[in-house]
């Protein structure tokens, strides 16, 4: 791409993709602003009309909203926590020499292909279930009281799920990370006097930093939008107590007919999400430079 | 403080035998070299001495107790590596400062250190940057510095030079050969390349497949090699050998002569060959010789000697520079 006319021939090249991506992400963005604006239910066909910001000023003052919002932030950074620590933590066991490494390799990805639907259902009624699940089980062979995971911890179990869905991308991604690690570093830090515990800190953690910060990111906005999870196991309760954003979106819009509200929930939604973004990106995107 | 002794010390990755046998004595304050061809386990001797790899039999002594099985953060030595291994995420001067402070010394002293230790290799003025930052001479003086401040019993070097430019590795030998002139600490130094080995030794010890083929000073070497394979590794360009007629006139299975130990004359002399290529360098110049009875020879001549392509020479090997050696390849007295 040295000269203009390449350079010319390159933009010309490009232009049908941009242009798709572009109407791929602005019509649907558009169509959900100008959703927002309208008052538009499903169970009254054909009176959309215009309320301005009626729609924002309903989904903003609803009680759920701040729990929606306090559960949202919860359930990001209880998995962050759980998937970056066990992450690196696996990350570090895997990169041992060990006898059968390839097949724990596997092993430990393989939840990353199970659907988050079937998985959440599999951890719902076979082991969190209070009559029948395997946690039951073991709890009543040493004779403890079952306990009723969804009903009693509802946020932490669900927390769980997604965590054990996820720390596979994240052990995944710290150990190719970790074998690029140069093994002369870390016989010079040997040398010069560093145990296991000040390796970690000193060499590996630092190497590691740009992984995680890539594991952040990526799992930060996947987690934003977290629904499959929440609505084959908790339906969003009790109450509201596992209710995200998307969730709330999803009840507004779908199980209240209220086309105009869950817009005006989905441009929220798009807006905190930007602002977790460049927040994210301010505290840790240095990272990713240089 | 600083001898290393090594007794019957063996490495085998699993079944692969490396090192077969070596017993050392490096005595303190030397700087000792060790050659030898690519592959033959100068690096893994290196390693074991320093602790990064297990011995598979054998002791190591330091300092005259027993080492063996000591990790080798508590061996007191330093290392340098090819790669350098600088901590990339570290400024010039935490590098530096590392094992000072991994050992728990205070800052201010660990400080002060770190200035002396940045003083004396000229990066004063890059103690705020990162090795990224920094050419290949200014990396590999960190890599120096990082290995001085702890002032350890000894130093080993693996082939620190080889990724520097021709220019620079001259440079860094020299300063090389001024630090341990003024620490006067034990060093163990890897290079393939024989015009370090030469420079820098005290003692050089020539390597082939994992066993010591000789033991000596640079001169000694130079001189007495005690088979063919130092004969033909010391020295450049590498000696002549003549086997047949030639070796048995003088009672040996092969004798070699040395390029600077043969006279040239253009009209009467012992062996006559014709001028193949010649290379001059401007100080010598280079004579690869095919003998009339067959056998290419390598002669130097001062950098004037009026021969080109194709012309008629006679040589002359100097009478007491010969090398005689038996039919196994050891020197015959
Ligand atoms: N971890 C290992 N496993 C198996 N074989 C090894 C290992 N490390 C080294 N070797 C073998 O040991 C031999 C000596 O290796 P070493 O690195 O000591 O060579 P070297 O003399 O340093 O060579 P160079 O000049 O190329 O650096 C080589 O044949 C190499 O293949
Ligand atoms: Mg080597």
């Amino acid at each position: 791409m040295a000269t203009l006319h390449s350079r010319a021939a390159a933009r010309l090249m490009i232009t049908p993709a941009v242009v798709l991506l572009l109407g791929w992400m602005l019509i649907p963005l558009g169509m959900t602003v100008y959703f927002s604006f309208l008052r538009f239910n499903l169970l009254a066909p054909g009176t959309e009309s215009w309320t301005g910001l009626t729609n924002y000023y309903f989904f903003l003052t609803d009680p759920s909203f701040w729990d929606a919002i306090r559960n949202t932030l919860t359930l990001v950074i209880g998995v962050l926590l759980i998937t970056v620590t066990g992450g690196v933590l696996l990350a570090l066991l895997l990169d041992q020499p060990i006898w059968g490494q390839g097949v724990a390799r596997v092993l430990v990805i393989a939840p990353f292909f199970v659907m988050p639907t079937v998985s959440a259902l599999i951890w719902k009624n076979m082991f969190m279930n209070p009559v029948n699940g395997l946690f039951a089980f073991l709890a009543k062979s040493v004779g403890l009281q079952p306990f009723d995971f969804l009903g009693q911890a509802p946020m932490a179990s669900i927390i769980l799920i997604v965590s054990w869905q996820w720390l596979p991308f994240a052990t995944l991604i710290l150990l190719t990370a970790l074998q690029s690690l140069d093994t002369e570093q870390l016989e010079a830090s040997e040398m010069d006097g560093a145990g296991p515990l000040n390796r970690f800190i000193y060499i590996v953690a630092p190497h590691l930093a740009r992984a995680t910060t890539v594991v952040i990111l990526i799992l930060t906005i996947f987690l934003l939008s977290i629904f499959a999870e929440i609505l084959v196991t908790t339906n969003g309760g009790p109450g509201t107590a596992t209710t995200n954003l998307t969730y709330l979106v999803y009840t507004q819009s779908l199980l209240q007919f209220d086309v105009g509200g869950g817009s005006a929930g989905g441009v929220v939604a798009i807006i905190l999400a930007n602002i977790v973004a460049i927040f994210l990106m301010r505290m840790i995107g240095k990272n990713l430079d240089a | 403080m600083g001898a290393i002794s090594l007794q019957q010390v063996n490495k085998a990755f699993g079944e692969t035998v490396v090192i077969p046998s070596i017993d050392l004595e490096v005595t303190d304050g030397e700087f000792v070299v060790f050659v030898g061809p690519s592959g033959c386990g100068k690096s893994t001797l290196l390693r074991l001495i320093a602790g990064l790899e297990d011995v598979s039999g054998g002791t190591i002594k330091i300092d005259g107790s027993d080492a063996t099985l000591t990790p080798p953060s508590k061996r007191g030595l330093s290392m340098v590596f090819q790669s350098y291994a600088l901590y990339p995420h570290m400024s010039v001067r935490r590098n530096i400062a590392f094992p000072l402070k991994m050992a728990g010394l205070d800052k201010d002293e660990a400080m002060r250190r770190v200035d002396a230790a940045a003083a004396s290799l000229n990066l004063t003025d890059y103690l705020d940057r990162r090795p990224g930052q920094l050419s290949g001479g200014q990396r590999q003086r960190v890599a120096i510095g990082r290995a001085i401040v702890r002032e350890p019993t000894a130093f080993l070097f693996d082939e620190p030079l080889s990724n520097l430019d021709a220019a620079l590795r001259v440079n860094m030998r020299l300063e090389i050969s001024e630090l341990h002139q003024q620490l006067k600490t034990t060093m163990i130094y890897v290079t393939h390349d024989q015009v370090e080995a030469m420079t820098l030794a005290d003692k050089i010890v020539v390597l082939n497949a994992g066993r010591i083929e000789q033991v000596g000073s640079p001169l000694e070497l130079y001189r007495e090699p005690a088979n063919l394979f130092v004969a033909g590794f010391i020295g450049s360009p590498r000696m002549n050998f003549v086997s047949a007629a030639a070796a048995e006139s003088h009672g040996a299975h092969t004798v070699g002569i040395r390029p600077e130990h043969l006279d040239l004359s253009t009209t009467a002399g012992e062996w006559q060959g014709k001028v193949g290529v010649a290379e001059h360098l401007g100080s010598d110049t280079f004579l690869h010789v095919h003998l009339d009875g067959g056998g290419t020879i390598t002669a130097r001549a001062d950098g004037e000697f009026p021969v080109s392509h194709g012309s008629a020479i006679w040589l002359t090997p100097q009478a007491d520079k010969f090398h005689r050696f038996d039919a196994d390849g050891n020197r015959l007295p």
